[in-house]
């Protein structure tokens, strides 16, 4: 039986599983698995073609296996042949805008503040470029709602309502906790680009969070 | 030269700093703005508490059994032929 130490050396593994080791194989779906089915999901919302992903991801690992050279940790190798595959399948998935990296460039291009620009007083006021009134504090007492199994599905809705560019990098970088350039290469997009996806994501976040929670005085 | 950001500007390069991208003389005028701005520091503390919150949004821990079976058979497939 393969424990975590055997997880943890990758050469032994990769030896092991080009011998044709079910065990390996099998502790390395397990600990891996779960995480590929996630990123299958953030890219073709469907759970049928997330699956097909998922094992073609798969096979595609094992076929490619020799090519493997150690360069890269095995769990981003595994998690940037499944995202490949995903977007790929997200293109066949026929949604009336195609889903390539030169599409999310142009997503991030467009101009989008983060907050309204009412939010800030005008040129010709007193304090322009200032706030109008401070943003609210959130509550932070044990039984508030920012505690709630509530507030985190409110998180999951907004998420999943966003533009496919700031869906995918808030997923992978803030559900998922990838860091800023494992996300770059798998979406294959420029740090810049990325973090501007990434802002707007967490800015809408933020005013979902800002609605749902800000006290109102009395 | 501007030496200050606006409260507008600063909204817009948070993410930036968090992620360490300002460049250094930005970076010092993001935390000068901040020892003296209550309203930003209200922002940028609710930017952090989302990060933080979006990270406990439920994830699937575990493959659906089902799926689990078929890449383990795909192995299988894969092993009588290699």
């Amino acid at each position: 039986m393969l424990g975590p130490e055997t997880l943890s050396d990758e050469t032994a593994l990769v030896a092991a599983l080009r011998c044709g080791d079910e065990d390996a194989f099998s502790a390395l779906v397990d600990a891996y698995g779960a995480a590929m089915h996630r990123v299958a999901l953030t890219f073709v919302r469907s759970s049928a073609v997330a699956d097909e992903v998922v094992q073609e991801a798969w096979l595609g690992a094992l076929r490619g296996l020799d090519r493997f050279e150690g360069r890269s940790a095995l769990k981003t190798w595994l998690l940037r042949i499944v995202a490949n595959i995903a977007r790929t399948h997200a293109v066949r998935e026929a949604r009336s805008v195609p889903f390539s990296s030169l599409e999310l460039a142009r997503e991030a291009s467009e101009y989008e503040p983060a907050l309204p620009v009412d939010r800030f007083q005008g040129p010709d006021e007193q304090h322009p470029q200032r706030w109008v009134s401070f943003p609210m504090p959130w509550s932070t007492e044990p039984d508030s709602a920012l505690l709630s199994a509530e507030t985190r599905k409110l998180i999951a809705d907004t998420i999943a309502g966003l533009p496919d560019g700031q869906r995918i990098v808030i997923s992978l970088r803030d559900v998922e906790g990838w860091d800023s350039a494992e996300v770059c290469s798998v979406l294959e997009l420029s740090e810049t680009n990325q973090r501007v996806l990434l802002h707007r994501a967490r800015a809408k976040v933020r005013a979902a969070l800002e609605d749902y929670l800000t006290i109102e005085a009395p | 030269m501007n030496t200050e950001f606006s409260c507008q500007e600063m909204v817009e390069v948070v993410t930036n700093y968090f992620d360490d991208a300002l460049p250094p003389d930005e970076q010092q005028r993001f935390e000068r703005h901040l020892s003296y701005c209550a309203g930003c520091n209200t922002y940028v503390d609710q930017i952090r508490e989302t990060i933080r919150q979006t990270g406990m949004v439920p994830r699937e821990e575990s493959l659906p059994p089902a799926l689990r079976e078929a890449i383990v058979a795909q192995f299988r497939n894969w092993k009588r032929e290699h």
